[in-house]
């Protein structure tokens, strides 16, 4: 089967604007997650990884318009793929794309709430040659986004995939969680005893993907798959079983076993079902002693970026074999307790699987290896 | 070989199945078609009520399509993918939700304000665990859906899948869904971009056939 390489990656966050500069905070063990008061959000005071307000102010293009192209941009100058390349496919992915401008009761730039619109002046701005593929799958929709460059790249269809994954927090998605009771009075704590809630957050993520020979010395994506609990629209599972059944049927697509996985990047909303559940599903899959964290308590849950934003993360864990601490976890909160990193570990990371679940009772893991 | 072996169409107030007329009735509102469809066809299913517009119109194409004749036993949950696409994602009820905001923010519509929660209502009803994909493209794009089942089906990642369109935004709306399966039942068109396209646009001529 043909190896699908990471060529390059690229994180925009309140962290930083590469992937070296958000994974530098991380190692110093800097969050994003802040206390806000943006009455222009949220009547009440919120945690959230938020940019600072007007820094991507409404021009040609939105606020989501512009995280996605600093993002992309700076991952195609890391590599040497040219998005007028026939053989290079363009992909993104988000939730909610420009719905923010709801809430600014904006008249201008209507035609960009329609995000199939939105991606082909991304595409223009870029000048893919080929119409871009749109993704709005929940929050997996970055991992599907990775797992379908991966088998259009795996079948020759392609070869290469830019995918990109982009949310914006806006009061829409805000008062929506909010609505849910899912918000954290404070900071979330993904896995803890006392976690009550997410924290929302925004960015943008791209990874590079290719199958050509110069990119041999990378990191490979080397499987993924996705299921669906078919249980409830706004709930996980109760048993985590069809997130194990992803699990497995992604290590069986990398060629691997459970045995072989070194780390997990968990969902870990730090909600009381979700937690449980990816718990349930890391148990039942056999890999409840492997290191796993949750990234929700550096960038908050970013949606549609999230895959992406916690895939690019695990890619510089793995070049520096380096396990970051779960942030906000101090005990043990599920009722099969995982291995949940609580400092940095300095460990051989060979292969790596990174999990998400979502609102349809979507779920999607990838398996990326050396 | 891959084959369309059901579809259903859902436009201008008429209901097709494999390019007959199930159901047909005077122009109205989606809201209130969708409700005399369901009623038309005995479909008992409660959660149907708290359903959003395009939830319930991707719901009852599913019905519709996988109503009768269909072998579900051959089988498993996992082996039965859905992949669906539309244009203006969920924001029909995107702005029902933001109306909701002015006075208390409404759980029961939020849920709805992603277009892959049509998937899950499916999956629910039916039980199916497979693989999932929701696309957005500015009109039906047989060639992206026929790729990517193509790479489900062929791949052996899925054994049958629920594949089409289902876009829905305030009084405009079309559902066109395929079952496609290895060949199973004889006669039943080659599952292709060509033939997708001629199921979806027969039914805007009124030569269903």
């Amino acid at each position: 089967m043909t190896d699908v390489f990471v060529a390059a990656d690229n994180i925009v966050s309140p962290l930083g604007m590469t992937t070296a500069q958000n994974f530098d905070q991380l190692k110093a063990g800097r969050s994003g997650v802040s206390r806000h008061e943006r009455p222009e959000l949220s009547s009440q005071p919120f945690y959230g990884a938020l940019f600072q307000p007007d820094s991507f102010p409404l021009k040609i293009y939105t606020k989501f318009e512009q995280l996605v192209q600093a993002s992309v941009r700076e991952a195609l100058q890391a590599s040497d793929i040219l998005p007028g390349d026939p053989r290079t496919i363009f992909i993104l992915c988000s939730t909610k794309g420009n719905i923010h401008l709801l809430d600014e009761d904006a008249h201008t730039h209507r035609d960009r709430l329609s995000l199939p619109g939105s991606a082909a002046s991304l595409a223009r701005h870029f000048q893919f040659a080929q119409t871009p593929i749109v993704i709005s799958n929940a929050c997996i929709s970055g991992l599907l986004g990775m797992i379908t460059g991966l088998r259009l790249i795996r079948a020759g269809l392609y070869e290469n995939a830019v995918v990109a994954g982009a949310d914006v927090l806006s009061g829409f998605i805000l008062s929506g969680f909010g609505s849910f009771q899912a918000l954290s009075a404070g900071f979330c704590k993904p896995f803890d005893k006392d976690r009550d809630g997410i924290n929302l957050g925004e960015g943008a993520a791209t990874v590079v993907l290719s199958s050509r020979p110069e990119y041999r010395q990378g990191i490979r994506l080397s499987g993924g798959a996705v299921s669906n609990d078919a249980n409830h629209i706004s709930g996980p599972s109760r048993t985590g079983e069809e997130l194990r059944q992803v699990i497995g049927r992604s290590l069986s697509d990398a060629r691997c076993d459970a045995g072989d996985i070194g780390f997990i990047s968990a969902h870990g909303t730090a909600t009381a079902y979700n937690d449980e559940m990816e718990a349930k599903a890391i148990t039942l899959a056999g890999l409840q002693d492997v290191p796993v964290n949750s990234l929700k308590g550096y960038y908050g849950h970013t949606l549609g970026a999230a895959g992406l934003i916690e895939s690019i993360v695990t890619l510089a864990s793995m070049r520096e074999e380096l396990v970051l601490p779960s942030r906000g976890f101090e005990h043990n909160g599920v009722t099969t307790p995982l291995n949940v990193a609580s400092s940095l570990l300095h460990v051989p990371l060979n292969t790596c699987l990174k999990t998400a679940s979502g609102f349809g009772g979507c779920n999607a893991a990838v398996v990326l290896s050396k | 070989m891959e084959c369309i072996t059901a579809s259903s169409v859902i436009r201008n107030s008429t209901v097709y199945r494999n390019g007959e007329v199930v159901f047909t009735t005077g122009a109205g509102a989606p809201a209130e078609f969708l409700l005399s469809v369901y009623q038309f066809l005995n479909l008992q299913y409660p959660k149907f009520y708290k359903m959003d517009s395009l939830s319930r119109l991707g719901w009852i194409a599913s019905e519709v399509l996988l109503g009768e004749g269909w072998d579900r036993a051959a089988y498993k949950p996992e082996e039965v993918a859905i992949v669906l696409a539309n244009a203006s994602s969920s924001l029909d009820t995107d702005y029902k939700y933001i109306a909701t905001t002015k006075d208390i923010p409404s759980p029961s519509v939020f849920v709805y304000t992603l277009p892959n929660i049509v998937m899950g209502e499916i999956c629910i009803r039916n039980n199916f665990k497979g693989e999932n994909a929701f696309f957005l493209s500015e009109s039906f794009d047989a060639g992206l859906i026929w790729q990517y089942v193509s790479l489900l089906l062929g791949g052996g990642i899925a054994r049958a899948c629920i594949a089409g369109w289902v876009e829905l935004l305030g009084e405009d709306y079309t559902a066109a869904l395929f079952l496609v399966e290895q060949n199973s039942s004889s006669g039943a068109p080659i599952f292709s971009p060509e033939n997708m396209n001629r199921i979806f646009n027969a039914s805007t001529t009124g030569h269903a056939d």
